[in-house]
């Protein structure tokens, strides 16, 4: 596995931790003349203002705020840009967005993973919005010799109340542009109350561009003279080619090039097939029709999803081959007189990304230098790949970043960047190159399967009293059994492992965290609530069976659990998101009761209720879900409500809200028919026809409510998707009284008689 | 093999092989990006034209089939994006990634020809087949009704562009 990819969540949280540091905005000012000439879009003129990398105002008060993060569908190009523009008090109406091409040296880390964009950026984002502010109210200051006490600032304007006098930004350019910006870490910011942007809805800044067809996309870009590719890799995974016909297939009509890119055995980087380029992608991709290729054995040939259940079920039996928490004594608590037991095994199967949009790169290698066009979500490291794969240096490199149709966690991979790559500079044109849906769904870094083999009680008072849960995922069985090493990578595959403090750790007595690994060459990444989108299912699900077995409402029975004093302080590896709040998350579970009328609402037979929380990417996250099971087993979902806390501010509530609608019905798809399975070492799905995503008839309304706190403001792609699976399985629980132990949910027969 | 047909009210011929689909017409030989490619089997919507009025699947549309016929893609929808379901998307803020909302549009408003004033059951049969992996299905709804509701001409037309119109 490519360790030096950081796809893994936590690793996530650090470099995101390191980034919101003082470093970042040190840099963020440069000389204006250097800046001048890096930024992109229209040069600058002599009478510009540009006090930093991400401001430039010119005379004619126009506004241009660069957007540094790649966009994929979370609002991101909207909502840092309206930070800058609060505290800069720009009329929003008039600013234009650029998209930042990669440039780390001027905008330090630009990715898009984790949630991760406003609690890193809030801040910084602010600052250099109030530190090109107050160089302009020093122009305006020394313009009319008067003090800078008695200026505002609103919509591009100074204003003197005292003399009734009102100045343009575009007027104060060529003063500005000589004045020495305040130090960013001790510029005054704005008291929230006077936000004025921050807080208002304001729709995508490319929509426009969106509803005209304009091109936008990764998929969309043509550069002169550019070729178009395929790409045929080995059904099992980094396979090599052994033969191939490709004398055969440069006689096909418009093909170029047809060739056989040896590849390697790093998952993230480089495999092994058989690239055609040729004058039409249409052309490339028939020639592809008739290509055979031989493929060399592969070790991971004969894994299947089959051989993984049974091998799960052999390791339950077994020692665990890491303990990764322990509180109490649990086998006390489960044999003590009283003790209502419970037991359960929960599943969820590997899941495709599937965006939209298919992975596609375009690339260009000319005179040993190499630019890229991309919609990756990690364009940085997507740079170090290519660099290593192809032995050239950053400098040779350039990125452009487009924006991309979905990302979900799939462009954290830059499998297809390096594919790109390495065929442009095999064939010195341009050239883009385009998976087809088949290639993307069975080329992923499917979120991985898991198995929680889970036992737990209550006391006689109906009191959570013990939990064990024995963890069989993913990774190196050696690593996991020997004892745990500072600097060495992680046992478990990407994205297949388990918090030690991830609820409900801490919550309950008598507690133990035991995990044991399969091997498998199954790729694995990041989904969408990367970890969560699983575990929150699992372990809400069994804290749901046990507020049965406890005769409680299950609602009240997470209240209770949330109100015991937790056993330990969450230590945390240094860097590490703040720990789990319980004050936090009782406030979210009580929003949602209320807004949802929980057990104050008569509802028709064969319809019921189920609530479920779950702690991610700092957002709490509180859901109830209404769902009707019919007779046939057919399950519809009714009615989701939803409560968040994600700090004191909701920077664009317009995009939050659309976030948050998207994330619940993100993980209804998933949980109701997503599966993706391992047939002699392959990807048996290979199109939506076999890999349903939601459809519109299946759309119920999503109530969202968010719950202002005093914290600092934090992210939403995520957090907002893992109580959905959980609440919809309980609901169907209350309806039908079968538990949903295994996902997805239509092959767990619901029919009644 | 050469094919003559209407695209956006204007006519257009091209040489390419009978079984290309349109969507790659469209998309590589015309330079008309804004219909997209995600599934090639006809599964998601999103690279839905209008073909004499009817919403079709460009990907699953051999060139052969449309010979004399006349397209519009999204491009051509309205002169400046002022058709009111394009009206309505910006107004509702429907897109996240955006890359489904170009066979949305299409769909929809192929919807509001037929139909100028469709229920949600309606809109829910129109619109199935279009897939949206973001999740923006709730503002598509709201986005048609609002459409619906929306006279046929948009009289501060001129001033529309994107914030990031100089990308």
């Amino acid at each position: 596995m490519d360790t030096k990819t950081p796809v893994d969540r936590r690793q996530f949280l650090r470099v995101s931790a390191l980034a919101g540091g003082g470093v970042l905005l040190a840099t963020y000012i440069e000389p204006v003349a250097n800046a001048s000439a890096r930024l992109a879009g229209a040069p600058k003129t002599a009478a510009d203002f540009q006090p930093n990398a991400f401001i430039r105002i010119t005379p004619d008060g126009s506004i241009t705020i660069i957007a540094k993060n790649p966009e994929v569908g979370q609002g991101v190009r909207t909502m840092l840009p309206m930070i800058i523009a609060d505290e800069l008090d720009a009329d929003w109406s008039k600013v234009t967005i650029e998209q930042a091409p990669l440039d780390t040296t001027k905008f330090q880390r630009q990715f898009a993973g984790g949630s991760t964009a406003t609690p890193v950026n809030w801040m910084p984002m602010r600052k250099v919005g109030a530190s090109a502010r107050a160089v302009l109210v020093s122009a305006a200051a020394q313009t009319w010799n008067v003090p800078e006490s008695e200026l505002t600032t609103s919509a591009s304007t100074v204003v003197h109340q005292a003399s009734n006098r009102k100045i343009g930004y575009g007027e104060l350019t060529a003063k500005a542009a000589t004045i020495t910006p305040p130090d960013m870490e001790t510029v005054k910011l704005k008291d929230p109350k006077q936000f004025t942007i921050i807080g208002k809805g304001m729709p995508g800044v490319d929509n426009h561009k969106i509803v005209t067809g304009k091109p936008l996309f990764g998929i969309d870009v043509t550069v002169p003279g550019m070729r178009y590719a395929v790409f045929e890799k080995a059904p099992v995974f980094a396979a090599k080619v052994k033969s191939s016909n490709l004398d055969e297939i440069k006689k096909e009509p418009g093909v170029k090039n047809a060739f056989v890119v040896d590849g390697g055995q790093q998952l993230q980087g480089l495999l092994g097939g058989v690239a055609i380029v040729a004058d039409s992608w249409w052309a490339a991709k028939s020639a592809r029709a008739k290509l055979k290729v031989t493929w060399e054995e592969h070790p991971t040939s004969s894994q299947s999803s089959t051989s993984f259940d049974a091998q799960a079920a052999e390791l339950s039996k077994k020692t665990p081959m890491r303990s990764l928490r322990k509180d109490g004594d649990v086998d006390a608590a489960l044999n003590a007189s009283g003790a209502k037991v419970v037991e359960a095994r929960y599943f969820y199967p590997f899941i495709s990304h599937a965006p939209l949009e298919p992975q596609n790169c375009t690339a260009h290698f000319k005179d040993g230098k190499l630019e890229i066009w991309s919609q990756s979500q990690l364009p940085e490291p997507g740079r170090a790949l290519v660099m290593q794969t192809l032995g050239l240096k950053d400098t040779d490199i350039t990125i452009h970043m487009l924006r991309g149709g979905g990302g979900f966690g799939r462009r954290l991979n830059n499998d297809y960047m390096v594919e790109a790559a390495w065929i442009a500079k095999e064939v010195g044109v341009p050239v883009k190159l385009l998976w087809t849906r088949e290639d993307d769904m069975q080329h992923d870094f499917y979120r991985p399967a898991g198995y929680h083999y889970l036992k737990g009680a209550v006391d006689a008072s109906g009191k959570l009293v013990a939990w064990r849960n024995h963890f069989v995922s993913f990774g190196d069985p050696e690593r996991m059994a020997a004892p745990a090493q500072p600097n060495t990578p992680p046992p478990f595959a990407p994205s297949a492992g388990i918090g030690a403090t991830e609820f409900p750790a801490r919550f309950i007595p008598n507690f133990a965290l035991d995990a044991s690994v399969i091997p498998s060459g199954v790729p694995t990444g990041a989904l969408r609530a990367p970890g969560s989108n699983g575990i929150a299912y699992a372990t809400q699900s069994f804290i749901d069976e046990l507020a049965a077995a406890a005769g409680k409402d299950p609602l009240e029975f997470r209240l209770d659990i949330l109100s015991t004093t937790p056993i330990t302080q969450d230590p945390g590896p240094a860097g590490a998101p703040p720990g789990f709040e319980a004050a936090r998350m009782r406030g979210v579970l009580e929003l949602v009761r209320d807004k949802s009328g929980w057990g104050k609402t008569t509802l028709p037979k064969g319809t019921g209720m189920g609530v479920a929380f779950h702690f991610s990417h700092r957002g709490y996250f509180a859901e109830v879900v209404q769902a009707t099971v019919a007779k046939d087993g057919s399950v519809k979902v009714d009615k989701v409500w939803v409560a968040g806390d994600v700090g004191s501010q909701i920077i664009n509530p317009l995009n939050a809200e659309n976030q948050v609608q998207g994330a619940v019905l993100d993980g209804i798809g998933e949980a109701l028919g997503q599966e993706i399975t391992i047939e002699n070492g392959r990807t048996t799905q290979s199109n939506f026809n076999a890999f349903p995503l939601l459809r519109l008839r299946q759309v119920p309304p999503v109530e969202v409510s968010f719950k202002i706190t005093d914290n600092p403001p934090t992210g939403l792609g995520e957090p907002a998707l893992p109580p959905v699976v959980p609440a919809l399985c309980s609901a169907i629980y209350a309806v039908t009284g079968k538990r949903v132990r295994s996902l997805p949910i239509s092959k767990t027969d619901l029919k009644s008689v | 093999m050469t094919f003559t047909f209407k695209v956006n009210g204007k006519s257009t011929t091209v040489d390419v092989p009978a079984d290309m689909p349109l969507l790659w017409v469209l998309r590589d030989v015309l330079d008309l990006k804004g219909t997209k490619y995600g599934c090639g089997i006809g599964q998601c919507g999103a690279c839905t034209v209008h073909v004499k009025g009817t919403p079709t699947r460009s990907c699953r549309t051999p060139v052969q089939r449309v010979q004399g016929s006349e397209i519009t893609t999204i491009e051509g929808l309205s002169a400046d994006g002022t058709h009111p379901v394009q009206r309505a998307w910006e107004a509702v803020d429907v897109p996240q990634c955006g890359y489904c909302q170009a066979g949305q549009i299409m769909s929809a408003a192929a919807l509001l020809a037929r139909n100028s004033n469709p229920s949600d059951a309606d809109i829910d049969t129109a619109m199935n087949g279009n897939l949206c992996r973001c999740g923006t299905y709730l503002r598509i709804r709201e986005a048609i009704h609002k459409a619906a509701a929306m006279p046929a001409t948009d009289s501060n037309a001129a001033n529309r562009t994107s914030k990031s119109d100089k990308n």
